[in-house]
């Protein structure tokens, strides 16, 4: 079974939400559609589930065209963010309610109940309420019941987005696998770079209802094919910057004028967006060819395993990755060194201009 | 000038229960230092800073402001300024006047008054907006000046914040935090914060106190909760992934984990198996390719874009591993390194400080 979007589009009160999006989904692994807030992830969703239709374009199912078929005759499960569960039922039944509505036989409902309790860790809660678990619980719960009926389609919408991060965290380990036991085509919204990658599989990114990009998960992120796409997969956002090359040399602002090394080389004169993620930079030492830039800490936002340091630089303010915990301080002056080899150098229409090497 | 000193406080919401929010635990809060108060929904941090602020009187024990037992006062006889989730300011006065009414309403001279409106609205980017009306900022901008009416008073013992950014959107935290981060640099205050968030916790703070169920269970440096935890708890609720914690039966410089001998650097006295374990953090874990280290086999290898995780299986344990750069992986053996001033031994998981001689 395969779902493909053919050129669809969709309009909404005289503004385009989705414009001319062309993408198949496929059992066998994980499409990931990520993309920010408002980048229409949800509204695909809802798409191919078939609750709303496009104003234009065609949804086929096995090469049939279903726009207009209704969502009851669809085999489809939704896992939102927010945590849904009946408040008055138990983990049993909830996760049983859908079998309970297709008039499953007892002793089947009782096998496909328990067969997803034990996928999701949640066999010693069947006889607890919602509202006794935890809120990994409760999200666990929604997707034992997503499961549990054999949809062709499951579709999550940001299902971890609610999360205490080392809930989050937990969930994102063990979710590739137990969804890939469905055998259901897997399709994930998630507005976090990390999340896709965990998840591999497919990625489409999107921005402002387009898709940019897609491919197999580590490609979309380490060999960016538009400017745009690399900002929805860099989080830290990316960090950009214009550089006018020039005989040998870079011009970065009014008066910043480095020489052009490495990659930057062998270009041709003219204008470029370069862009580099937090951790294309190190400080104290400088790459083989680096772009180097003093700048001045303005804070670093530690995490535990890795810290952002912000630095503000004559041209811009950047957020650089450090592994552990950094010690630097606010107003701290840093040399910033960009290696070239794994910066991302585009185009004024940003493409890009030469492919970063795998990093 | 203002010292905090918690002298034996327990608390219980209910009398005849069992289970105590906060258990008894001693502290002295530093002059001029910041402190966050880091746990799970139900730990007890929130229960502990309404001790602080007056808004709870412990079961048990005493609060004292340097000298001064204030455990029976009420809140507006203790001194200090709080800062809560959502903004508390008048939306129909301006900037300006909400900063400084918690200044006017101590009778202090309209001039004083308008050199300190200056100087925090400076501090916190609101000098451009002195003159609006509140009610027409944006959430962010709100919170910003409900900050600044808890910041404006230098006279406090301390200022107490109960996850002042959780309204705030997540692309703007980063420069609150630096402004937070600013003011407590510049004004010289005690500063207790409330987070469950690990990374504002470990960002603002010069010491992170880490609870649990009504617990304390470290208080230290950032840079020492990660690279030092006491606690399996702290070990595994800071850093991404936490810490990896296996069963291990421990005799003198040696562990034994799922029948493999791991050297230890350190001599420990003999600890059974049951309650022990070893800890190592996935960032000090190496895959390794020239056959040294401790076997095991490779359930699944992450490409997490700047970094290169593999999951692997020790016996029946389930350990993280980073794989450098330079390490070529290739079917599903594979041995691992641990910094040995990274591996650590845990007693009913509590840290063993063993003897590196």
């Amino acid at each position: 079974m395969s779902i493909c979007l053919d050129s669809v589009s969709m309009v909404s009160m005289g503004e385009s939400i989705i414009s001319n999006i062309s993408l198949t989904v496929e059992p066998g692994t994980m499409n990931v559609l990520l993309g920010p807030t408002q980048a229409g992830k949800t509204t695909l969703m809802r798409l191919m589930a078939g609750l709303d239709k496009p104003t234009s374009g065609r949804i086929l199912v096995d090469g049939k065209d279903v726009v207009g078929v209704p969502v009851r005759k669809r085999s489809v499960a939704m896992v939102y963010q927010q945590f849904m569960n009946y408040p008055s039922l138990s983990v049993y039944e909830n996760i049983a309610s859908p079998l309970r509505v297709a008039k499953l036989h007892a002793d089947e409902i009782d096998r496909r109940v328990s067969k997803a309790a034990r996928l999701l860790g949640l066999e010693s809660m069947l006889d607890r309420a919602p509202h006794q678990l935890s809120g990994g619980q409760q999200q666990r719960t929604a997707i034992a019941r997503a499961i549990v009926k054999g949809a062709n389609l499951v579709l999550l919408d940001e299902p971890l987005a609610n999360l205490d991060y080392k809930l989050r965290e937990e969930l994102r380990e063990e979710l590739p696998s137990i969804l890939n036991q469905t055998g259901a085509i897997l399709v994930y919204a998630t507005a976090e770079p990390l999340e896709a990658l965990l998840l591999g599989g497919i990625t489409a990114t999107l921005s402002e209802g387009r898709v940019i990009q897609c491919g197999p998960t580590p490609q979309v992120y380490h060999r960016p094919s538009h400017i745009d796409s690399a900002r929805v997969f860099s989080d830290p956002p990316l960090n950009e910057f214009t550089a006018s090359k020039q005989a040998g040399l870079l011009r970065l602002g009014v008066d910043v004028t480095v020489p052009a090394l490495g990659r930057l080389a062998e270009v041709a004169d003219g204008i470029y967006t370069l862009g580099f993620r937090g951790d294309m930079v190190r400080f104290d030492t400088p790459w083989p060819a680096s772009v180097s830039l003093p700048g001045r800490v303005t804070l670093a936002e530690i995490s535990g395993s890795e810290s952002f340091v912000h630095v503000e630089t004559a041209i811009g303010t950047f957020v650089c990755v450090e592994r552990g915990v950094s010690a630097r301080q606010p107003d701290q002056p840093v040399a910033m060194h960009v290696d070239t080899a794994r910066m991302f150098l585009f185009d004024r229409a940003g493409l890009p201009v030469a492919i970063a090497p795998d990093s | 000038m203002a010292r905090i000193t918690l002298d034996g406080i327990a608390h219980r919401y209910d009398t005849r229960s069992q289970s105590a929010a906060l258990k008894r635990l001693n502290h002295v809060w530093q002059h001029g230092r910041a402190y966050a108060l880091l746990g799970p929904s139900g730990c007890g941090k929130t229960t502990l800073l309404n001790i602080i602020s007056g808004l709870i009187m412990p079961s048990e024990g005493r609060v004292l402001f340097d000298e001064k037992d204030v455990t029976q006062l009420p809140t507006e006889r203790r001194n200090i300024a709080q800062v809560f989730q959502f903004p508390v300011i008048y939306d129909t006065m301006s900037v300006a006047e909400n900063l400084a009414f918690p200044l006017k309403n101590r009778g202090i001279d309209r001039r004083a008054v308008k050199a300190r409106v200056a100087e925090v609205a400076d501090l916190l980017g609101l000098t451009r907006d002195l003159s609006r009306r509140a009610r027409n900022l944006t959430a962010e901008a709100k919170q910003r000046v409900s900050l600044g009416r808890g910041l404006v008073r230098s006279d406090v013992a301390a200022i107490l914040f109960d996850e002042p950014l959780t309204v705030i959107d997540p692309s703007l935290k980063w420069q609150l935090r630096s402004k937070l981060k600013a003011v407590h640099r510049a004004l010289d205050l005690l500063m207790i914060y409330v987070t469950h968030d690990q990374v504002e916790a470990l960002t603002f703070a010069d010491e992170v106190v880490v609870m649990k169920d009504g617990s304390v269970l470290q208080v230290a440096t950032p840079t020492r909760l990660f690279e030092q935890p006491e606690h399996t708890f702290v070990g595994y609720f800071i850093g991404s992934p936490g810490m990896n914690l296996v069963a291990a039966e421990v005799d003198g410089h040696v562990a034994h984990v799922a029948g493999q001998a791991i050297e230890l650097g350190a001599r420990y006295p003999k600890l059974a198996a049951g309650s022990t374990k070893l800890g190592f953090r996935p960032d000090y874990t190496f895959l390794v390719a020239d056959g040294s280290g401790v076997p095991v086999q490779i359930r699944r290898m992450e490409d997490l874009g700047r970094r290169r995780l593999a999951r692997v299986a020790l016996g029946p344990h389930e350990i993280f591993a980073t794989v450098p750069h330079d390490v070529p992986i290739a079917g599903e053996q594979a041995h691992l390194a641990i910094r040995q001033d990274r591996l650590f031994v845990y007693a009913h998981d509590e840290l063993v400080s063993g003897d590196r001689r």
